[in-house]
């Protein structure tokens, strides 16, 4: 059976801000869901609170809209009672990496077979324009008026220090490219984050203008293809190469080819991924889009399957008369 | 004399007989509460477990009190590292540990300095003599010895050099070092395996298997319980052994389980008979960690354990396997109940079935961790924001759990609710005889699994089976029935977002119907009332044992008195409102500030006597009969 982008959608009406990057995002991944082999009932979308995490409510598959911040927990649960089905987690910045920090890098540790969509707007949404553990410092919102004091995250390198087996990174108004990480986020087994940048047209419109803007884009999308040197700018004039331990931008033509980077997404080790990830620590010139990492670990939900199977294997299905009677009974007459 | 004997049987005949058995004065007793106290290295829990299964597989009736310091390594030789186990055992059917214990072993001063006060005016003191030493003596605050300066007069006193004889017995068992020591608990063992004319075999058969692979140790602990033994039999100043006959138990076939034990084979047994595969998470947390110890070992019944990052991911993943069609638990004490809140209002309004166990403890915050207290029935019936109720159900004794669990199931299942379960510390780690249940008789649990479209070719997630008003389970996989549930106000029948603000009565009233609908659908409060009493005493949770004991002696010493167990605290039993109107007045006795004494004055307009106690120690038989006969006026 296949599937069309319309039976992906729901009968409700999508409740989000006129010009806002999620409904590009929800239409990339219902056009997505329609091009797979997959059936309907086995994709359970799981959300915490915000903006972003209205998603479940617009697809067409099994979903549940949570509570702030929990949604890898409640996903690692779903994921884990049931290892076929194919579970996704849609999450703002605030849901992910501030209240729910700890869900999500305990969920990219264990390696849980899932699918998080991060999409990072870089601000509180539905509660109307705070900032965010991924603002930037100085940035001024209704919660700090005179410039955030706080330092952010580069979730990109949080991942990766979660030891998350697949990171990526994407934009909403990049369709093609948002699809081709979804599709390479799917393919994976085990946890894949996407992050996603999303313009939140009413609170923070413009904070990926350095990626999305016409002008703009060229000099500063750092694509990161798998087994390609990493080169950049509107012809290519830039390209990245090791300096030190830490990765650099530099002129192209200043370098021999050899000592440009090869973007290796499938290295076990994940210092390089790392290296690239400090490359830019948000939207604001020269940053990395593409698959950091992409390498396979042993799934949580799996292993614990096949604990199951083989304590099965070994002992025979339980017996509930044997379990009363394992500590050794006595009898009275 | 005072006695904790169970009310509903009959008396045992009169105790005290004293015979001989080979120049040893025999002494038969009905009952005996034994202690034994240590350092917490010591090896009391074991050699208290050991004592316990010998005595159950003899046939005693019998009742534990383990009781642990809080620090896992206290410094050695003091107060705080005195850990102790408690037992009674008897010959015919009781109820609790004992209060005051006949027997105590005692390891260290610092044990006797902690328990001596407890020992009963005739009792038996076995004591590990080489350990009262100066360095001991001063870490315990005696100023002298004990047991030369007369503390001790009147007990009946038996010095062991232990320490010598346990290394004259390891001997060549391969173990060497301040190992050899370690094995001493075994020789205390034997001793008093000796003193109640009871045989080795139990005990050995045990080591062989517990530490089979590590000879050494082995060969060490069967040959300190064999010293331990035979100084009783060959060593002049024991010239006196104590009898306890088997009990006349109900027939039936027994095992000796704690609480958490049964409650995990419960929910195991509720997995079996619902079909339903169980998951269980949980973040690690004293009393209620064993659990999940327990469940993980049993993986071929198709059990799934979860330790989470924490006890709100741990609540979280229950919901997500209950959601993929899961039997769900999660279990925690009370800092966790709290943290688990947000998510268990999200399983109340998104209608999910799952089961949050409570072991409570000494609160609040770390409060005394290792020790009981029943301080959580608010936080389980009211804590949750929103208008959240949900059924509470507790345990009363070890070997209720199971049954206890099972219920919990049947009820989460059957109304798609959460459920909360409160066990405490002391039906934890308490065990007692259990008489198995028929397994092929247990109920089946019907799931209101949802198989296809309930709405002409739609499926509507919140359409409602009208008798108990619960909706169906549709679980990721099932074809057709792809829905959306979540924490926003769902509109009644589609589960559609919806913002009306009638429809938030309605759900609101409907979920608070569902929920108070259950009190039809549980037995009814039994009150046992022989004498037509003005009286009443009520239990919940593990005072159970206590209360009930305390009536009957209150009831021996002439008292007319009423009892009843409320094993359902939210919704209440349907015939409340007459039992509680039957008498004048009604006793509460709680290990909390009188919860649930508020609970029955606010819903019933009764007055209630609450007696409360909250000293991380179970409540005594002696004192709620003293109460009874205080309230009696006699
Ligand atoms: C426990 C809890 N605390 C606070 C909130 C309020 N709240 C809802 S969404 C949100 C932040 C949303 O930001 P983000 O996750 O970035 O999502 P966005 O709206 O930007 O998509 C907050 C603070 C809540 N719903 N629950
Ligand atoms: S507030 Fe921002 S993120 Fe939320 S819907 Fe509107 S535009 Fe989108
Ligand atoms: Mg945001």
């Amino acid at each position: 059976m296949s599937y069309t982008r319309v039976d992906f959608q729901t009968d409700q009406e999508v409740r989000w801000c006129p010009g806002c990057g999620d409904y590009t995002i929800l239409a990339a991944v219902q056009n997505f869901f329609a091009g797979l082999d997959i059936k309907r009932e086995n994709v359970v979308f799981v959300s915490g609170i915000g903006c972003a995490a209205r998603f479940p409510y617009y697809m067409n598959t099994y979903g549940m809209h949570a509570i702030h911040g929990r949604a890898p927990a409640i996903a690692t649960g779903v994921a884990v009672a049931n290892p076929a089905l194919s579970v996704w987690v849609v999450g703002g910045d605030g849901d992910f990496l501030s209240i729910g920090g700890n869900h999500l890098i305990h969920a990219l540790r264990r390696n849980i077979d899932m699918t998080l969509l991060l999409f990072n707007n870089q601000i509180y949404g539905l509660t109307k324009g705070q900032y965010s553990p991924t603002s930037e410092t100085g940035k001024t919102t209704k919660s700090s008026p005179a410039g955030s004091i706080d330092y952010p995250f580069n979730p990109i390198s949080l991942a990766l220090g979660a030891e998350a087996t697949f990171v990526a990174r994407t934009l909403d108004m990049d369709r093609n490219h948002t699809t081709a990480m979804l599709k390479a986020a799917h393919a994976h087994r085990g946890s894949a984050l996407i992050e996603i940048y999303q313009n939140c047209n009413v609170f923070n419109d413009k904070a990926f203008i350095q990626l999305t803007g016409k002008s703009e884009r060229h000099a500063n999308r750092i694509d990161l293809v798998h087994g390609q040197p990493i080169v950049f700018g509107a012809n290519k004039e830039k390209a990245v190469v090791w300096d030190g331990g830490r990765a650099a931008i530099v002129d192209r033509a200043s370098v021999s080819p050899s000592q440009i980077i090869v973007h290796d997404a499938h290295a076990e080790d994940a210092s390089a991924a790392f290296a690239l990830s400090r490359l830019a620590h948000g939207p604001y010139g020269p940053t990395p889009l593409g698959i950091f990492r992409d390498v396979y670990r042993p799934v949580y939900d799996d292993a614990l399957q096949d604990a199951v199977t083989r304590s099965t294997a070994a002992r025979g299905s339980g017996d509930l008369g044997k379990l009363v009677t394992s500590l050794g009974t006595w009898t009275v007459e | 004399m005072d006695s904790d004997h169970n009310p509903v049987t009959p008396l045992p005949e009169a105790p005290g007989v004293t015979g001989t058995n080979g120049g040893v004065t025999v002494d038969r007793a009905d009952r005996m509460v034994i202690r034994f106290a240590g350092d917490s290295g010591d090896g009391m829990q074991l050699a208290g477990n050991r004592f316990t299964d010998a005595a159950a597989i003899f046939g005693n009736d019998l009742a534990t009190l383990p009781t642990f310091p809080a620090e896992i390594r206290a410094p050695a030789g003091t107060l705080p590292g005195v850990s102790s186990f408690q037992l009674q055992i008897a010959d015919w059917d009781i109820l609790t540990p004992g209060d005051r214990p006949g027997v105590l072993v005692a390891m260290n001063p610092a044990a006797l300095k902690v328990h001596l006060q407890d020992l009963r005016e005739d009792g038996i003191l076995l004591i590990n003599e080489e350990a009262f030493d100066e360095r001991n003596l001063h870490k315990a605050g005696f100023e002298t010895n004990p047991l030369d300066d007369g503390t001790l007069d009147g007990f009946d006193v038996h010095r062991v050099p232990m320490e010598t004889l346990t290394k004259a017995a390891v001997k060549g068992s391969g173990v060497s070092g301040r190992a050899v020591l370690r094995s001493k608990n075994f020789l205390a063992l034997g001793l008093l395996l000796w003193m109640f004319g009871r045989d080795t075999k139990v005990t050995a058969d045990w080591v062989r298997k517990k530490f089979g692979r590590i000879e050494p140790v082995m060969n060490a602990n069967l040959a300190a319980l064999k010293a331990g033994y035979n100084y009783g039999i060959t060593t002049e100043s024991f010239a006196r052994q104590i009898e306890v006959r088997p009990a006349a138990l109900p027939p039936g076939t027994y095992t000796n389980v704690n609480g958490n034990a049964a409650l995990s084979w419960g929910l195991i047994a509720a997995s079996q008979l619902s079909g339903l595969p169980l998951f269980y998470a949980s973040y690690p947390i004293t009393p209620a960690s064993e659990i999940l110890h327990e469940l993980v070992r049993h993986r071929n019944f198709g059990v799934k354990t979860f330790q989470a990052e924490d006890e709100i991911a741990a609540a979280g993943a229950a919901l997500g396997a209950a959601f993929a069609g899961s039997l769900a638990v999660t279990g925690t004490s009370g800092p966790g109940l709290s943290l688990k809140g947000e998510t268990i209002s999200l399983a109340m309004i998104t209608e999910m079935p799952m089961i949050i166990v409570d072991v409570q403890r000494g609160g609040p915050s770390t409060g005394l961790p290792t020790k009981p207290e029943q301080s959580d029935l608010f936080l389980a019936v009211w804590g949750r924001h929103g208008e959240s109720p949900l059924p509470v159900i507790a345990a009363s004794s070890p070997s209720d759990a199971f049954e206890v669990a099972i219920e919990a199931a049947r009820i989460a299942v059957k109304y798609m609710t959460p459920v909360i379960l409160l066990s405490d510390g002391y039906i934890a780690t308490g065990s007692e005889p259990w008489r198995l249940p028929d397994i092929a008789s247990l109920p089946h649990l019907e799931v209101p699994f949802a198989t296809g479209p309930n709405a002409g070719d739609q499926f509507l997630p919140y359409l409602r089976d009208l008798r108990t008003m619960a909706r169906s389970w549709a679980i990721p996989g099932m074809p057709g029935l792809e829905h959306r549930i979540g924490g926003l106000e769902k509109e009644e029948g589609t589960g559609n977002v919806s913002y009306d603000p009638a429809n938030h009565q309605l759900m609101t009233d409907i979920r608070a119907w569902k929920v108070a609908n259950i009190a039809n659908d549980i037995p009814e409060v039994e009150v046992d009332d022989p004498d037509g009493a003005d009286l009443l005493v009520l239990s919940w949770g593990s005072t159970y044992s206590a209360v009930r004991a305390g009536v009957g002696n209150a009831r021996r010493k002439g008292a007319k008195v009423a009892y009843a167990r409320v094993r359902y605290l939210s919704p209440l039993p349907p015939n409340m409102t007459t039992v509680l109107s039957s008498y004048e007045q009604v006793l509460i006795p709680e290990m909390n500030n009188g919860q649930l004494s508020r609970m029955v004055k606010a819903e019933f307009a009764r007055p209630v006597i609450s007696y409360s106690k909250v000293e991380g120690v179970p409540f005594q038989f002696g004192e709620i009969s003293a109460k009874i006969m205080e309230i009696a006026g006699r």
